[in-house]
């Protein structure tokens, strides 16, 4: 089980904490790729990577992720207005990291109605874009479990990281000026806790563990739904970001935009790949030539220091065209 | 439930209908996410909206609101037409057999005996002929005309696909579809699972609803056995444990029932509950119905309660009409009638029928007590709020004084869930503020009536000075004491009734449970089906062994099911006559040649010989009933009813509007809408972001679903130039509300003959107090009017009329 010390890695998010506090297994000797930090030192060991698996056709859109998620994050989604759908909030934002999307979808073939309910959020990707984009050392860190973290004190708030993702997941707050978004709960899973939405989901159609298990029992689900009649069910965890560590069990995987736009081809945007001189050029900028070279453990607890006018520059280098909200 | 929670893991096939559990019960519905994950089970769905449990279901038909009893009978004609039946249990276990009177008939929708003066029936008809040696008669072949079996065949003969289509507006192929797939369930080997809540009560005909899926179970073989059963998905954690502790006006606790007027002396009250059995060698455990009822009084009045005074039965308060309910109450309190009332967890302004005529009734009350850990808008109902609550509160001269309230996470105690599992729970926080827990509040009002009685007497002050306090702390009395009581103890030494010498229990011990009761004055207990939950072993209901032999589903020593932790209700119908598993890879309970041996509780004695004792103790038949005799007010078979207000006339007698005896008061009938001038159907229910009203003080609940919206049809919006998103004014004949319009292709519009009908889903969870946004309630439209059994409020299907309203639209 997770509070097995022998485990590197938790294998469930079923299992409950232990009594006894335990020593964080997760820390700057297990971050495989930093942003803006092409000298990053290799990391002391390699943990077994991670993946949480969200099984479309076991939920049931009760949103429990939701809850749990703004629960353990402690943070606080605004009291909105219903806009005639189901998405409350109506998108992601710097307080909600994770959201329910609900597509209805009248299928020609079949002539049934079907309610594709999709959790959104962070994919956690193997090639992660929003970390290839950022400017500032160290905001962004991708551990060797897989885990796509934001170290918020060493974000600039330039939202790169947002145009760098193919799936448009970041948000900025326009209170804090820093970006947010699913941190896998990496503070859970260093301590041998599953994310608090797996934890919390009621059908277990979120699960999570080392990833060998999560396509293991992927592969079981497709099987099942393909026994009832989804001939196309199949398993999302697209090659275009070189695989996530959050994946989904679909019944239309041929289609994956069915499910609120979810791409069918995700890659990271050309301009990301080709920005990689131009965001180390930045990063050199913004943090200081004194910071390059420093170990990562000494920037992840790093305030932010950013100038009024580094920030400006920052703001003005960010897509003036973000890709377009899904709805 | 007949089954536990648990045990949905163990179907074939579940069908949701009449509720919408992934919604409503998310928690609970993991057991049919196993279910279909791992043996391959199917889920279909009936419901007017296509709902969260559609979306992972794997068969969905829309029905109309309403139209339930039409598509059951249809499923069970279905049935019997295909012969889809499971023969063996059909013969054996239900009342198929049993001779019905000659009198007994159906026409023009009803039942023979009505009488429309009386909106009532004669029931003597309905019921079986008693041949001379005073059992029953019956024919094992199922050949004459007027048993059951035949009348239940032609009774659902006028229900055929056409007619569903007709009347429940569902495609004849979809029903044709659903029929299929339940009639692979006949097959002793196959079992479904009914799994319904609201949906299904809260019609004037709620009752007849569920009366016909338990009907069509009984026809498959699916009561008794593992994967199947009944079952009722309770709507709060604990209202199971309200009904079990007869919180009803004419209950007492275990199913007991307050007498009446009619019943003056204990010797008449017993008189029509003998139970004596129907067919020779029946349990008929009701039998035992004296040891229940004194035990209860000894509990209540310890020892002022004497075989002389008739262990106080005297005290008992008598009905002078059949039940005191929340309409009946509301409607005298309307009248003038009540003087004080005492709301404790409950918030009737937004959970009862007919808002405005509730803010008229609260108005005239001199004193209004609500105890409950939330603001409740019942506490404001004199708060004007705008247009959200616009009242005149000059004009109202109630007093209402809120006493805050614990909460269950603050509190020990006990709650029952659905699948009858008491389970203890522990205080897990202090209560915030000046906060008390029920038990005092009560505790203090108690003792200063007590003293006032004392001091000043009054009418007939006995039952008050007698009765039993006798708690270590009489201002607090603690959990652990009130589940003793319930338990039970031994006044005096019990013994065996059969072996007299053998000593069961000594004076002053907690009872091992319900057949250590006795009728003499020798044992106390206050609530008999829970006995069994504290004894002298200790707390069942905290024990906490998570394991299931075989995996089987049970968990039997995890909490304490009643009765006796028994998991499965009726579970001796699992085996044939000879004691056999129906299906060997579900076996439940089995005759070893000795004894029933299996996983759980045997329902019969444990010696009891196959082939002699029916499996349905609780009936005087020692079967079930698939006709149910006068226990019914509105008849012994479902029949057609339409509610009472719908846009289509009853095809089988266009007179006939809504439940023929169900109880209407003089001016709510004046109330009740016709189509002409409210064209559209509308129905209430639960989202899965909220619970009740209560969530809607929780910010992040709040921020889920913040705001009141109502559920139209493409077709319906395009009709009345409605956009998504946009402001709509709903109204019936007894208010209006203003929501947003959510538009969606998952409640379209139904073609019932030549008519479409189109429907307005209105979600339950807004009001005047709260995080949430302001907003309204379903019943500041639906009609106050009940089901004709037990008065469960019409909340499903009632009409309404809708259009744009003005508004800024915000998005």
């Amino acid at each position: 089980m997770t509070t097995d010390p022998k485990l590197d890695s938790p294998r469930t998010a079923v299992a409950n904490p232990p009594i006894q506090p335990m020593p964080t297994n997760l820390g700057a000797g297990d971050v495989i790729r930093a942003s803006a930090m092409p000298d990053l030192a290799p990391p002391t060991r390699e943990l077994t990577p991670v993946a949480k698996l969200i099984d479309v056709s076991k939920c049931i859109g009760c949103k429990a992720c939701q809850s749990a998620c703004a629960e353990w994050n402690d943070t606080h989604p605004e009291i909105e207005h219903n806009t005639g759908v189901y998405e409350n909030p109506h998108d992601l934002t710097p307080e909600m990291f994770t959201l329910m999307r609900f597509s209805e979808y009248d299928n020609p073939e079949t002539g049934d109605l079907e309610w594709l309910i999709r959790k959104d959020g962070c994919m956690h990707c193997v090639d992660p874009g929003c970390l290839k984009a950022c400017p500032a050392p160290g905001a962004i860190v991708q551990y060797s479990n897989g885990i796509v973290d934001f170290i918020h004190e060493n974000c600039i708030g330039c939202g790169y990281c947002v145009t760098g993702c193919p799936f448009n997941i970041p948000r900025i707050s326009q209170k804090t000026h820093v970006s947010y978004k699913c941190t896998l709960c990496s503070d859970r899973v260093a301590v041998g806790q599953g994310p608090a939405c797996a934890k919390a989901c009621p059908t277990q159609a979120i699960v999570f563990g080392h990833k060998e298990d999560m396509i293991a029992h992927a592969e079981e689900r497709v099987a099942d739904l393909k026994s009832r009649g989804y001939e196309n069910a199949g398993i999302y965890d697209p090659e275009g970001v070189g695989g996530t560590h959050v994946f989904y069990v679909l019944h239309h995987a041929d289609k994956p935009a069915l499910y609120s736009n979810l791409p069918e081809n995700p890659r990271i945007s050309p301009v990301v790949e080709g920005w990689k001189g131009v965001t180390k050029t930045l990063g050199l900028a913004a943090i200081g030539l004194a910071a390059v070279g420093s170990v990562l453990h000494g920037l992840l607890g790093r305030a932010n220091t950013v100038s009024a006018e580094d920030e400006h520059e920052a703001e003005e280098l960010v897509d003036p065209n973000p890709p377009p909200e899904r709805t | 439930m007949t089954n536990p929670w648990t045990d949905i893991k163990n179907t074939d096939l579940v069908i949701v209908m009449g509720g919408n559990a992934a919604e409503a019960h998310p928690c609970g519905f993991k057991w049919v996410t196993e279910a279909k994950a791992r043996r391959g089970a199917k889920l279909i769905v009936v419901d007017p909206r296509f709902t969260r449990t559609a979306s992972v279901s794997d068969y969905y038909a829309p029905i109309r609101p309403g139209s339930d009893i039409t598509f059951l009978m249809a499923l069970i004609n279905w049935m019997i037409q295909n012969d889809r039946v499971q023969w063996d249990y059909v013969r054996n276990f239900t009342n198929a057999p049993f001779i019905v009177k000659d009198e007994f008939g159906w026409s023009d929708g009803l039942f023979s005996g009505y009488d429309p003066e009386k909106r009532d029936y004669d029931k003597s008809s309905w019921d079986y002929v008693i041949g001379e040696d005073g059992f029953a008669q019956v024919d094992m072949t199922l050949q004459n005309p007027r048993c059951v079996w035949n009348l239940l065949k032609e009774h659902v003969s006028r229900y055929t696909p056409e007619l569903v289509a007709q009347v429940c507006g569902t495609p004849k192929d979809r029903f044709l579809h659903i029929a299929e797939m339940i009639g692979e369930c006949a097959a002793p080997d196959k079992a479904m699972t009914s799994m319904y809540a609201l949906g299904w009560t809260q019609h004037s005909k709620g009752a007849q609803n569920i009366r016909g899926m338990a009907m069509l179970q009984l026809v498959l073989g699916n009561i008794g056995v593992r994967g199947g059963g009944m079952n009722a998905l309770r709507g709060h954690s604990n209202i199971q444990g309200l009904t079990d502790i007869g919180l009803m006006s004419n209950l007492l606790p275990g199913y007991m029932n307050v007498p009446t007027e009619a019943e003056p002396d204990l010797a008449t009250y017993m008189s029509s509950r003998a139970f004596k059995p129907l067919r020779p060698g029946q349990t008929s455990y009701w039998q035992n119905y004296s040891k229940f009822f004194v035990s209860f009084m000894k509990a209540m009045w310890g020892d002022a309660a004497t075989a002389q005074n008739e262990w106080a039965y005297h005290w008992l308060p008598k009905l002078d009409v059949p039940t005191y309910d929340v309409l009946r109450m509301f409607e005298l309190m309307k009248a003038g009638k009540v003087n004080n009332y005492f709301c404790q967890g409950f918030n009737p302004l937004l959970a009862f029928p007919d808002r405005g005529k509730l803010t008229e009734a609260f108005s005239k009350l001199k004193l209004l007590v609500v105890m409950d850990p939330l603001e409740t808008e019942t506490a404001r109902f004199w708060e004007n709020h705008g247009e959200h609550n616009d009242v005149d509160t000059a004009a109202i001269q109630t007093e209402v004084i809120q006493l805050p309230t614990t909460c269950f996470a603050e509190d020990d105690g006990s709650l029952v869930n659905s699948g009858r599992w008491l389970q203890w729970h522990w205080a897990a926080g202090t209560p915030p503020g000046q906060s008390k827990r029920d038990t005092w509040i009560m505790s203090q009002i108690f003792q200063r009536v007590r003293t006032l009685y004392q001091d000043e007497g009054g009418i007939l002050p006995e039952p008050i000075l007698n009765l039993t306090w006798d708690y270590a702390d009489p201002e607090e009395p603690t959990a652990e004491e009130l589940a003793k009581e319930m338990n039970g103890r031994a006044l005096a030494d019990v013994h065996d009734l059969k072996d007299t010498a053998k000593l069961l229990t000594p004076a002053g011990k907690l009872l091992a449970n319900f057949s250590q009761y006795r009728d003499d004055g020798s044992t106390m207990g206050a609530c008999w089906i829970f006995s069994g939950s504290w004894t002298e072993d200790g707390n069942m209901m905290a024990r906490r062994d998570n394991a299931d032999p075989d995996d089987v589903g049970l968990f039997p020593n995890w909490t304490y099911a009643w009765p006796l932790n028994r998991r499965i209700l009726y579970n001796r119908a699992s085996a044939d006559l000879q004691g056999k598993p129906w299906d060997a890879s579900r076996k439940l309970m089995e005759w070893d040649g000795e004894k029933w041996a299996g996983y759980d509780v045997p329902d019969i004695a444990p010696t009891s010989k196959p082939g002699e004792v029916g499996p349905f103790i609780m009936n005087q038949e020692g079967t079930s009933r698939l006709f149910t005799r006068g226990m019914m007010r509105d008849g012994p078979f479902p029949t057609h009813m339409e509610p009472f207000e719908s846009p289509i006339a009853n095809v089988f007698n266009p007179e006939m509007r809504g439940n023929p005896v169900a109880r209407v008061f003089v001016d709510d009938a004046e109330q009740f809408a016709t189509s002409d001038e409210f064209p559209f159907v509308a129905t209430s229910y639960r989202l899965t972001e909220h619970f009740h009203y209560w969530t809607k003080n929780n910010r992040i609940n709040a921020a889920l679903q913040p705001e009141f919206f109502v559920e139209i049809s493409e077709e319906l919006a395009a009709l009345k130039g409605i956009t998504r998103g946009g402001w709509v004014r709903v109204w019936s004949k007894r208010g209006s509300v203003k929501a947003k319009a959510l538009v969606t292709k998952r409640l379209k519009p139904l073609q019932c003959g030549d008519k479409t009908v189109y429907v307005v889903g209105i979600p339950l969870h807004w009001g005047f107090v709260g995080a949430a946004r302001k907003g309204w309630g379903p019943n500041s439209l639906t009609p106050f009017v009940g089901d004709a059994n037990v008065e469960t409020p019409e909340f499903k299907a009632f009409l309404v009329n809708i259009e744009p309203a003005t508004g800024e639209a915000v998005s």
